[in-house]
């Protein structure tokens, strides 16, 4: 079964080994376990990727449709996060189990996106006040191995990254009325720019000392930890704690110094894998779940 | 709009007695007990077997004494048709599909040597391009045998289609949307038996010997695809030798 349950002892196993400054794995608190990205794995999107940390597992989906734009925001875009649980990753998330889950990703990572400096909404509008681009981010979770919202968060990343949005004309039509205009040729697009886009950090408590990149077993071992979304500038967009227990006042301002830093890396090691894939041939083919 | 070519070909450029591209591969996830991916063409989905285990809370009501029960459920990706639609997870479509692979597998499985446990069968469809029941049901066979999941015999499904008084085998989407008559059929290649078959459409009684034939030579095909792939011998050389901690 996919549910981790762990003794007493177990417990205390990794608490003490974690004070020690070693985990389970070999890796120091402040490491990640390997992350695999992939991006154009789907070919019915505007953009995807795949990514693969420890033993968790998602694929992304970025799809654009035309629509009208927020009263409030007339000259912005809209994007809508969703997040779906497939019960491949765990039997519990049949049915309608997986909602929870599923609604607390996607509120995160709405927070952290819709502010003014993770994505210029600015570049999706096409009419004011008529028609935007609505860009709909689904999110699938295959296997939850630990750490969901940071794997999360990256794949978003790369997804939007690889998001190739139609360039459209707008021309002046009959009565003062303005027609858009589709191109016909499917490669002619304008990628999302990503550059100020957010990645999550999850700093969890474990007795005393925080650790980075929890798996699965970590996690039943932390009461609280701190959620929050790092800018490629070390910026922070949001933050927010989850969990049952409590921090100390005084070690919070730690855990934002090493997520900070931890996330400025992260975005490094992410931007020169995007990098590389793109300037790779076109024709490569993707290994997919091959 | 010609489905079959004057030349004999369809519009993909296929035979009409020619499968799509099959590539498979097993044991894609950790965490579930056995697992496996299929791309025909671009229909991609992948399984994951949990059990037999403990039947789960929700669902004691359904144990047997003497065998185990099937729980399967389908879900299609948001972004797998071309349109992104939102699917909820229970919708109709979704449930008949479940409950039509549910009873392909209890036909195959050996249920009876796992008495008052369950069986879950997890399918996700990553890309769909017609077939679905059929990828699906090859994708599940895949991963029973990665868990190590007792069966009688391979289960293998194919589509088909008639035009012109030819049958059209594995059609994809646009095929499915022409309008023909499309039969899918879930066989056992070794034992020659028919264990799920559906016929959607209006055909002739005298063709349909010819469309059943057709279904059969595809699921044919597919296992003979299947059983070539080497992990399916290496799968069950390992379950001879002691298993290691990860593999």
């Amino acid at each position: 079964m996919a549910k981790v349950m762990l003794g007493e002892s177990e417990k205390w196993f990794i608490i003490h080994g974690i004070q020690d400054d070693m985990r389970n794995d070999g890796r120091s608190c402040e490491d990640y376990r390997h992350i695999e990205v992939e991006t154009g794995v789907v070919s019915n999107t505007h953009g995807s990727s795949r990514l693969r940390l420890g033993s968790s597992e998602l694929l992304v989906g970025v799809k654009v449709e035309l629509g009208s734009p927020d009263p409030k925001a007339p000259t912005e875009g809209l994007i809508h996060f969703h997040v779906d649980c497939s019960p491949n990753a765990d039997p519990s998330f049949q049915g309608r189990g997986g909602e929870d889950l599923s609604a607390n990703i996607s509120c995160i990572l709405t927070r952290i996106y819709c502010n003014k400096s993770s994505i210029d909404l600015n570049t999706l509008g096409i009419i004011p006040h008529k028609q935007c681009w609505v860009v709909h981010v689904d999110v699938l979770i295959l296997e939850c191995g630990g750490n969901l919202l940071d794997a999360v968060s990256v794949a978003v990343k790369a997804a939007l990254h690889n998001t190739g949005v139609p360039n459209i004309q707008v021309t002046d039509g009959d009565e003062g009325t303005q027609e858009i205009s589709l191109p016909d040729d499917p490669n002619d697009v304008k990628f999302i720019n990503t550059i100020n886009a957010p990645v999550l950090v999850t700093i969890s408590k474990v007795g005393s000392r925080h650790v980075v990149d929890a798996s699965a077993e970590e996690e039943l071992c932390c009461n609280a930890s701190l959620v929050m979304g790092v800018t490629k500038r070390g910026r922070t967009t949001g933050m927010r704690k989850m969990g049952g227990g409590s921090l100390d006042p005084e070690s919070i301002p730690e855990m934002i110094g090493t997520g900070k830093n931890i996330g400025r890396q992260l975005h490094i090691s992410l931007d020169k894998l995007l990098k590389t894939e793109q300037g790779m041939a076109e024709d490569i083919e993707k290994a997919g779940y091959l | 709009f010609e489905l079959i070519s004057d030349e004999g070909y369809r519009f993909d450029g296929r035979k009409p007695s020619e499968l799509r591209r099959v590539r498979c591969n097993m044991g894609v996830f950790t965490q579930a007990d056995g697992s496996a991916y299929i791309e025909q063409g671009n229909t991609k989905v992948l399984a994951a077997i949990y059990g037999p285990h403990e039947a789960s809370n929700n669902m004691r009501s359904r144990v047997c004494l003497d065998k185990c029960f099937i729980n399967c459920e389908f879900s299609q990706a948001m972004f797998s048709s071309a349109e992104r639609k939102k699917r909820s997870r229970g919708d109709r479509k979704g449930k008949d599909m479940s409950a039509h692979i549910k009873q392909t597998f209890e036909a195959a499985v050996r249920t009876q040597l796992y008495p008052r446990s369950q069986i879950d069968i997890y399918l996700q469809v990553l890309h769909s391009d017609g077939s679905l029941y059929c990828a699906c049901v090859n994708a599940a066979t895949l991963a029973l045998i990665d868990a190590g999941i007792a069966m009688k015999d391979y289960v293998c499904a194919c589509s088909a289609s008639l035009t012109k008084e030819t049958s059209l085998i594995d059609i994809n989407h646009v095929e499915e949307l022409a309008g023909c008559a499309e039969f899918s059929a879930a066989i056992m290649p070794k034992l020659d038996q028919i264990i799920y078959s559906e016929l959607n459409g209006r055909i002739h009684q005298d063709e349909l010997g010819q469309l059943v034939d057709a279904v059969t030579n595809g699921c044919k095909d597919i296992f003979a695809v299947i059983d070539r792939f080497e992990v399916i011998t290496d799968n069950t050389e390992i379950a001879v030798s002691p298993r290691s901690l990860h593999s």
